[in-house]
This record gives structure tokens, sequence and C-alpha cells, in this order.
């Protein structure tokens, strides 16, 4: 039995670990298979504080990560399938183990939105990727395309231009979300170009990305662009589609594992927060970008993540 | 046994020519998800000592067979038989969707 089961092991996730187990709480991080969050298919991190030089994304979770472990965390690299929130203790599931803890934090983070037009699905991993760290040097002397305006579309665009021989940014509007530093560096990249009011309709290629169908949404123009690799920044889904039955995302959703005391979700399918780190059911809190749609970043991660363990802390102590 | 290190100069004779089916780990040294791989690589290694044969391949090092079996994407973890590429997963996968791929390798 846990005092604390944290599911996600992102910044939220571990900030949450390294303040409940400091706390003396015993506190199990369900991290999933593919551990770490989105900072685990970043580069060079430049805005998070302590770090003058910057930091590299998967450094800092290993470091997250390695902190948690030194002060009492127990990490298990399963994917969380289901919970129990009916009754007490809650019984959180992952792999082929059921855990049971007393309270539970939610911070299961975000992942890439798809464009979700034909012939991409069947081409991630054949030219279309949402990873240009990982995935770029396949595109030496290419030429690709970064879907997307704000600040991973000019990370991912600038990281592609030192492989690829050119990167278009193909942006739905005309206006960009990104931030002034991360656009400048992109504008003044010379073998970075911008295409705005443009999406991307279709990919086509045969076995791998041979060209994308675009469309001028101004003109409704459609035009084909012969390139190698699309790489896809346009934004990030909250990891909800195990928590509601009722949810938004419901149609999306491949079991029915919830159907049990369900986890309120509001109109874009993230996490109804109340009192900053509150869900709707006693004694379970959420952190971090499955909740938060305003400012998603791993400093603000971080620090909802210590303000759910906090609150657990508080609540824990008065159920006793 | 530990896992094996495949490169472009044995893939023909240990992967190609292999009696066992052959598990490829397709990595490089940048790819984060690809630590998340690397351990569970080396647990397969173990575990189908005797059936089958595990082991990865450093795409930086070994250009020639990840650009001949179009590797785009890293992790990619491929299965051979009989000198044929039978299965593909692309991205870091938990162990149990890699054991499930070789058991199905294994009783076809």
């Amino acid at each position: 039995m846990y005092d604390v089961i944290v599911i996600g092991s992102g910044p939220a996730g571990l900030t949450a670990a390294i303040y409940t187990t400091r706390a003396n709480l015993k506190t199990l991080v369900i991290a999933g298979v593919k551990w770490g969050g989105q900072l685990m298919l970043t580069t060079l991190v430049e805005n998070y504080p302590g770090f003058p030089e910057g930091i590299q994304g998967p450094d800092l979770m290993m470091a997250m990560r390695k902190q948690a472990e030194h002060h009492g965390a127990e990490i298990v690299d399963a994917d969380f399938t289901s919970a129990d929130f009916s009754k007490r203790p809650f019984s959180i599931t992952a792999g082929d183990k059921t855990y049971e803890g007393k309270s539970v934090i939610i911070a299961t983070g975000a992942d890439t939105k798809w464009l979700g037009v034909p012939g991409e699905k069947e081409k991630i991993g054949r030219g279309v990727s949402s990873c240009a760290p990982c995935d770029a040097p396949f595109f030496r002397e290419k030429n690709v395309v970064v879907a997307g305006g704000g600040d991973s579309a000019m990370e991912e665009a600038l990281v592609l231009t030192k492989f690829a021989n050119s990167v278009t940014v193909i942006h739905r509007r005309d206006e960009f979300k990104a931030s002034k530093i991360m656009l400048d560096r992109a504008r003044k990249n010379p073998k970075i170009k911008f295409v705005t009011n443009t999406e991307i309709v279709e990919v086509l290629g045969q076995d791998k990305v041979e060209k994308v169908k675009l469309k001028n949404n101004q003109t409704n123009e459609v035009t084909d662009l012969p390139v190698d690799g699309v790489f896809v920044a346009i934004g990030h889904m909250p990891n909800t589609l195990v928590f509601s039955a009722k949810g938004p995302l419901r149609s999306e959703a491949s079991g029915s594992a919830f159907g049990r005391k369900d986890i309120e979700l509001d109109e874009q399918g993230f996490i109804k927060v109340h009192d900053h780190t509150r869900t709707n059911q006693e004694g379970v809190f959420v952190a971090g970008d499955v909740h938060d749609a305003r400012y998603k970043q791993a400093v603000t991660a971080a620090g909802f993540g210590c303000m759910a363990a906090l609150e657990a802390e508080k609540w824990l102590e008065n159920q006793s | 046994m530990a896992d094996t290190t495949f490169t472009d100069a044995n893939f023909d004779q240990d992967v190609l020519k292999s009696q066992m089916p052959v598990v490829v780990d397709f990595w490089a040294v940048w790819c984060a998800p690809c630590r998340i791989v690397s351990p569970i690589i080396e647990d397969l290694a173990k575990e189908y000592e005797g059936k089958v044969k595990v082991g990865k391949l450093n795409v930086d090092e070994n250009q020639n067979m990840a650009s001949k079996y179009g590797i785009m994407s890293i992790p990619t973890v491929m299965i051979f038989k009989k000198g044929e590429p039978v299965k593909t997963v692309i991205g870091a996968q938990g162990k149990d969707k890699y054991k499930k791929e070789i058991e199905e390798v294994l009783s076809s």
C-alpha cells in the first residue's frame, strides 16, 4: 500500500514524487514505458532555471528521475492501463500489476497531436515524425516540411537544418504562437522557408514520404510539394482517454477501463481542476499538461507537481 | 549470452545467414528513446538465448544497413528470419510488445 501513487514521469510527476518522498510518504511512480514525458523528445532546453548554458531535455529528465529515486520513490516503467477510484484505497493498474494507494496524483501529460490526414499514420517512421531530435539525421541533404507555428515547430525546424537541405514550415495561420526569440532564430536561418495560411491535406508516397498535398486556406489553391520528411508539431493532446467514460474523447478510447467513478474532463479533454490541484474525486490530485492548457512549460509542470504533492500531503494528514 | 553487436560487415553472416531468428535494434547515441529500449534488448538477449539472436546496430557507424532497410526513425527494431525482415517495430515500446512479436515469429 502506497501513500501516494503518481501516474506520469514528466517534470510534473517526478517533481511531485520528489516532494512526497521528502515528506516521508511512500510513493510509487507509474512512469510508463516511454518515461520522461515530452522533454525526452527535445534537445537543448534553455528556459529551465538553474542551467545557464541550457540542458539537454533527456538529461534533465534523467536527473529528475535520479533525484526522485534518491529520496526513495519507487518507479515502475509500465504503462498505466486503468484505475478504480470508486473505493479507497484507490487501485491503479499498470502493465500486469495492480497497486493500491491512499491518494493519487495524475500527471500523465500530453502527447503529439497528429495531423489526421490521409497517408500520415501509415508513414510514421517512414518519413513522418514528431521528433526531429530523434530522426533528423536520417534526412541528411533531404527536403522536409514542419507543420506548426509554435515553439516546438521552430525547434524542430532548427534541429532539422543541421542535416536537411531545406526546411519548409507550413503553418495554417499567418501569425505565429512561437516566442519571439525562437521565431527570429528560425527566420534568420537561410535553410528555413515559411509558407503560411496553408495546411497539409495529404501525405503521399509509396513506401515512404514522397510529397505532401498543400492547400492554401485563403485561396483554396491545392499544390503538391515533393519532400522526404514531414515533421508534425501542431500541438499536444492531454492524455486523458482512460480517465473518463463520458469525456469528449471517449469515441477514440479503446477499452472500457473506466466506468468506475470517472475523472471529470473539460470540453477540450483536459482534466477539470478545482482549487488549483484537485480533481472531482477526493484524494485524486492533478498536475501538469494533463490539466494545463495555458502554460505548458517544463517549469510550470514541475511547479504544478510540487503543488499537487503538498496538497496530497495535507489531505493525507487530515485523513488519519 | 549478452546481446550481439551487428555491423555492416557482419550483417550478412550474423543476421541474414543465421539459423535462428534475429532481433536487430537500430539505434544511435544521440537518440534518447533508444536509451529506453537498450536495456530491454539486453534482457531479451538473455531470455531468448539459444532460440533467438538479439543485438544492436549503431546506425551512425553502419549506414549501409540502416539505409538498405529504410530506417528513417529510431529506435526501430526489426526481426529477421531466414534472411528476410519479417517484423518492424518503430518507436520505443514496452518489453511485452517486443516479446509478442518475437513469439509470433517463433511460432510461424
